[in-house]
């Protein structure tokens, strides 16, 4: 079981870096998220794993899970979802302030195709220039 | 319990806690500020009166509360003579320059910013003269160098006055770094890091090996904070300030406060050859130095800044000695520069202020229109330049007569008395010139004619000039008995005999200043072929070229560093990140001699199991392969993340599963929510090397990771959590042990980390506001979007659930203490509740039926729970200690009421709060751009 659990972690980590190395940011915070599931099941490993022991004191029982990893899980899952939603946040305000949503705010990457192909990408780029001027007039 | 048992660190607070007000206050008046400011010193003054008496009769005031006694560290005051003499300066003068800054700003200077700065700088100077513990002193101490940075640089749209605050916090702030190493081998060396320890152990520390270290450390400290030569040059560009900021920094506080630390560890470092050296010759070179340059200077300003600098190195020189007459010489010579130097800038802003210029080649005659002014300026130079009478004359008298002391020890110091009066010329030429030059000659052409300054502008230096004359003609009444207990409390010894009388008979000492007066007026008569020969020779000599030089070779080495790293790319920084984690753990793995897996006995795999890790990997796998077409993605995440929920449920970790289930979904609604403003789909990515190098970093991280946890899972460990299991009925009252070390155990820690939700949630905020974006017309199949934005079905079955989720909630919530639950989930719980309510219908129809701002919900949370835990702490526990009982109530029953309920409660409002804050602002913005849409796709 512990190897399947931390074959489960390894994945989980793997994925997160390969798409926190992405170059457009919405991946990026999947990423993120995905590392931050691999983090927290991690950490909660760190307690050992234990099946079926009882969650809270009980006279009757012989042993407990480890509570401390998880009391510290419990807090790094909700501080997870903070980070997350300040990184999409972010990313909504690059790409509000730069036009793209490039993590180095590039409107094309080096290693990226143009998107000339994809026209509806190319009408919504147009739209939202030229909605500005019409709000000013 | 004593108001003299608590009233130091009262009286460090309060400028503090006034800052906050005085901020506030200029919100509705202008002036107000300028009240909080006054009253706030005021006030303070009155909490230190009480200890006066006490003093006088020589005690030593120390009050202390522990903070954290493993390492030492003490919240501690402590009241001596010299403590008292410092804050009384800092006190009465910050409220006279408070008097006088309040008709000294200009209309447009923000009132408010100025008194608060002003008031967190009078703090920390109060922090570093009465504090007993040392490193409680480091810390006051690097928060003048910060609040000096913020006073100086007030005048923000000035270059000078932003370049001037950087140096003076580049040099200030590296000594105090410095400082900070060397007091902390001081506490080494003596064990201790209270004062009284440490003044007590003199003997020791001269005599220990790590004693030239330590000294050169402090030093540094302090002649970087003094303006001691080869770190004097800050100070004349810190003059950009406004000038009241300089007169109460360069006159009676921040200068002094590297004065202070040479008085307090006096008896400590003074007495061995390395001291007299160090910190005299520094004292010497200083005194020459400003009093030389002193001369050349134009600006009134520039001139007050380097006679500034002389006076400091002359009172650097006294300490340098070593002696306890040279001791008495010094702590006499600061109370009378502060008196004299804060009246002369204050003079010098009165000049700008009316005139509107500080250059004395231009200002002339200005007798004729501001006699008062101008007769306290004659005398308050006098005082500088050491005339009788005043109150400059009788310490410098002193000092002359130490310097004599030395060359009946040492006969080959002849050469120090004759260095001395040569300053002391000097002194008298540019006190002269600035008389002269301002207030005499031809009265001056100016567009507007000048006038005398506002009452309460010259109030003050009235005060302080009335003050020079006072103690110059009765020192032994005005000065003699505060004198005597601010020396004995810097020498931790009676104080030695000293007379103050102002005629000693004809003998050498008053010879030297008869010398220094007659030629000091010969020096100003002939000024013009000196400053000639000054402009061709010395002028382009600037210590701030050399620390340009430096200053400019560290940028460029930092920032040739960091460019080799940081390429301005985040898949580099990410890669690099990486790379250094692997090949940290890498050598974790090698410095380990035995086998990488331990012998602790496995678990049996069951076939669920297998096929719940069978779907995370493909889902998790999945999000990666389907990144660029992100909806489907992000489905793919929320598998994952709910079979994560899953694996805390096999494991026995119930409030785990909740919290990750309930934070599963918002985490989604969010990623949807921001996806429609974001492209709904990457590019493609065509660059195959740089796929091949993430897979391969990412793949190895992945090993890495999985060998690690499996490293450490086949091995045994023993648990600190017995004490947890042990104690989580008896002192927290509770059987759900994971909630107690929540909000008991680890309270401190969950505390910090509902501010970092909060924190998150206002910055969101924050970020979203004035931000525009603009929504796609279609969805990524190139559809318009559904015209019924709120589903009939969605809104009555929504409306229907509510009132259930949150019961749910408050169920979780009261029995989380108990049973899986508690607030952190109840809180997601109940933002769910709420979200879905804001789905279904609308913003603005939720926002009409549910009025509460979510800003006061997060700080309502944050004060809850910080009182929960003040309250235990007034109690006399440790901070959030929880305390319980038990009630009977009809029906119910018996039912435990923990404390800790409150906390929690504070937990459930900061998680309501911040997350329905995060969403709900996004929910706008998708408001927003439905109604600027102008025309709607069908």
């Amino acid at each position: 079981m512990e190897w399947l659990l931390a074959l489960v972690i390894g994945v989980l980590t793997a994925t997160g870096v390969y798409l926190t190395l992405r170059m457009r940011t919405f991946p990026v915070v999947m990423g993120l998220t995905l590392l931050a599931y691999g983090v927290n099941v991690f950490l909660f490993a760190m307690g050992r794993l234990t099946i079926g022991y009882p969650a809270v004191i009980d006279p009757a029982a012989q042993a407990y899970s480890d509570p401390l990893p998880q009391a510290l899980v419990l807090t790094a899952i909700v501080i997870a979802f903070g980070m997350t939603a300040f990184l999409i946040v972010l990313a909504l305000k690059a790409r509000g302030e730069l036009g793209n949503d490039h993590v180095d705010g590039l409107d094309l990457g080096k290693d990226e195709l143009p998107l000339e192909k994809n026209n509806l990408e190319k009408e919504q780029q147009q739209r939202s220039k030229s909605i500005p001027q019409e709000n000013k007039q | 319990m004593t108001l003299l048992t608590f009233n130091l660190p009262i009286v460090t607070m309060l400028p503090f806690v006034g800052a906050i007000f005085a901020a506030w206050a200029s919100t509705f008046n202008r002036l107000a500020s300028a009240w909080v400011a006054a009253t706030v010193t005021i006030l303070a003054l009155v909490f230190l009166i009480p200890s006066i008496s006490e003093v006088f009769a020589g005690e030593t005031l120390i009050q202390s509360w522990s903070w954290i006694p493993a390492i030492g560290l003490e919240f501690a005051f402590r009241l001596d003579g010299l403590a008292l003499l410092f804050a009384i300066l800092i006190l009465g003068i910050g409220l006279l320059i408070v008097i006088y800054a309040r008709y000294y700003l200009y209309a447009k200077d923000s009132m408010g910013r100025f008194f608060a700065y002003l008031l967190i700088f009078m703090g920390s100077m109060l922090g570093i003269v009465l504090s007993e513990n040392i490193i409680q002193l480091i810390v006051f101490w690097e928060l003048t160098s910060l609040s000096s940075f913020l006073l100086i640089s007030y005048w923000q749209y000035r270059k000078d006055a932003r370049e001037g605050a950087l140096m003076a916090l580049v040099i200030t702030g590296g000594g105090g770094l410095a400082l900070l190493a060397g007091v902390l081998i001081l506490g080494n060396i003596v064990g201790s890091y209270n004062l009284s320890d440490v003044l007590a152990a003199g003997d020791l520390v001269r005599s220990h090996e790590l004693y030239l270290p330590t000294l050169i450390l402090i030093l540094i400290g302090a002649f970087t904070k003094s303006a001691q030569f080869p770190f004097h040059f800050w100070l004349p560009h810190a003059m950009a300030a406004p000038t009241p900021v300089s007169a109460y920094l360069h006159s009676a506080t921040m200068v002094k406060a590297g004065i202070f630390l040479l008085a307090r560890f006096f008896p400590v470092l003074s007495g061995s050859p390395e001291w007299t050296w160090i910190v005299g010759g520094a004292g010497l070179i200083t005194l020459l130095l400003g009093a030389y340059i002193a001369l050349f200077k134009h600006d009134i300003k520039g001139l007050l800044a380097y006679s500034t600098i002389s006076h400091l190195g002359l009172i650097t020189l006294l300490f340098g000695f070593g002696t306890h007459l040279g001791a008495v010489a010094a702590i006499f010579h600061i109370i009378n520069h502060a008196t004299f130097k804060a009246s002369l800038f204050m003079v010098a802003g009165i000049i700008d202020h009316e005139t509107g210029s500080r250059d004395m080649r231009k200002l002339n005659g200005l007798f004729k229109y501001m006699p008062h002014t101008a007769v306290l300026a004659i005398i308050a130079s006098a005082a500088m330049a050491g005339v009788p009478l005043l109150n400059g004359f009788l310490s410098k008298e002193m000092f002359f007569k130490q310097t004599l002391t030395a060359v009946y020890e040492t006969p080959l110091m002849m050469v120090l008395p004759v260095l001395v009066t040569l300053a002391a010329i000097l002194a008298v030429a540019y006190s002269l010139r600035f008389i002269h030059d301002v207030f005499f000659g031809e009265p001056m052409e100016l567009s507007e004619k000048p006038h005398g300054p506002p009452l309460f502008m010259r109030i003050p230096v009235d005060l302080l000039v009335l003050i020079c004359l006072a103690v110059g003609i009765f020192p032994m009444f005005v000065v003699s008995p505060i004198l005597a207990v601010a020396v004995a409390g810097s020498l931790q010894t009676a104080p030695p005999e000293f007379s103050l009388a102002i005629w000693h008979g004809f003998n050498l000492p008053l010879m030297m200043s008869i010398v220094a007066l007659v030629f000091g007026v010969l020096v100003y008569m002939y000024r013009e072929r000196l400053f000639a020969w000054h402009e061709r020779r010395i002028e382009h000599l600037d210590a701030r070229i050399i620390y340009r030089f430096i200053f400019d070779r560290i940028v460029m080495f930092a920032s040739v560093i960091t460019r080799s790293f940081d390429k301005g790319s985040l898949q580099n920084a990410i890669a690099w990140i990486t790379g250094t984690a692997f090949v940290a753990g890498v050598i974790g793995f090698m410095s380990v001699s035995s086998s990488v897996l331990g012998q602790r006995e496995l678990l049996p795999v069951d076939g669920i199991s297998i096929l719940a890790a069978a779907i995370i990997i493909i889902a998790s796998i999945m999000t990666v392969i389907l990144h660029q077409k992100r909806l489907i993605a992000v489905m793919m995440l929320g598998v994952a993340g709910l079979i994560v929920a899953l694996i805390f449920v096999k494991f026995s970790a119930p409030d785990l599963a909740l919290t990750q289930l309930s934070v599963e979904i918002v985490t989604i609604v969010l990623l949807l929510l921001a996806l429609y403003f974001l492209p709904q789909t990457s590019p493609k990515e065509i660059g195959y090397l740089r796929i091949s190098r993430d897979v391969f970093i990412s793949v190895l991280s992945g090993v890495g990771v999985m060998v690690m946890t499996m490293a450490v899972m086949t091995r045994d460990f023993l648990p600190i959590s017995d004490f947890f299991l042990a104690n989580a009925v008896p002192g927290g009252g509770g059987t759900n042990v994971v909630n107690i070390i929540l909000v008991d155990f680890r309270g401190t820690d969950t505390l910090g980390e509902i501010v970092v939700l909060a924190l998150a949630g206002l910055g969101i905020y924050a970020l979203l506001q004035g931000l525009k974006l603009y929504a796609p017309a279609r969805d990524e199949m190139g559809l318009g979007w559904n015209d019924d934005e709120h589903p009939q079905i969605m809104q009555t079955l929504t409306r229907l659930v509510f009132p259930l989720m949150l019961m749910v909630a408050v169920f979780i919530f009261i029995r989380g203490h108990n049973l899986p639950g508690g607030g952190f989930i109840a809180g997601l719980i109940a933002a769910v509740a709420l979200i879905v309510q804001y789905l279904a219908n609308g913003i603005s129809w939720t926002a009409a039926r549910l009025k509460i701002d979510m800003h006061w919900v997060i700080g309502l949370g944050l004060l809850l729970a910080t009182v929960t835990g003040l309250v235990s702490m007034g109690l006399g526990y440790p901070f959030l200690t929880t305390t319980y009982t038990y009630l009977t109530w009809p029906v119910v029953g018996k039912f435990e009421v923990a404390s800790a309920i409150a906390f929690d409660l504070g937990v459930f409002l900061v998680v309501v709060g911040a997350t329905v804050m995060s969403l709900v602002q996004l929910g706008k913005l998708s408001d927003m751009s439905h109604k600027q849409q102008p025309e709607k796709a069908r």
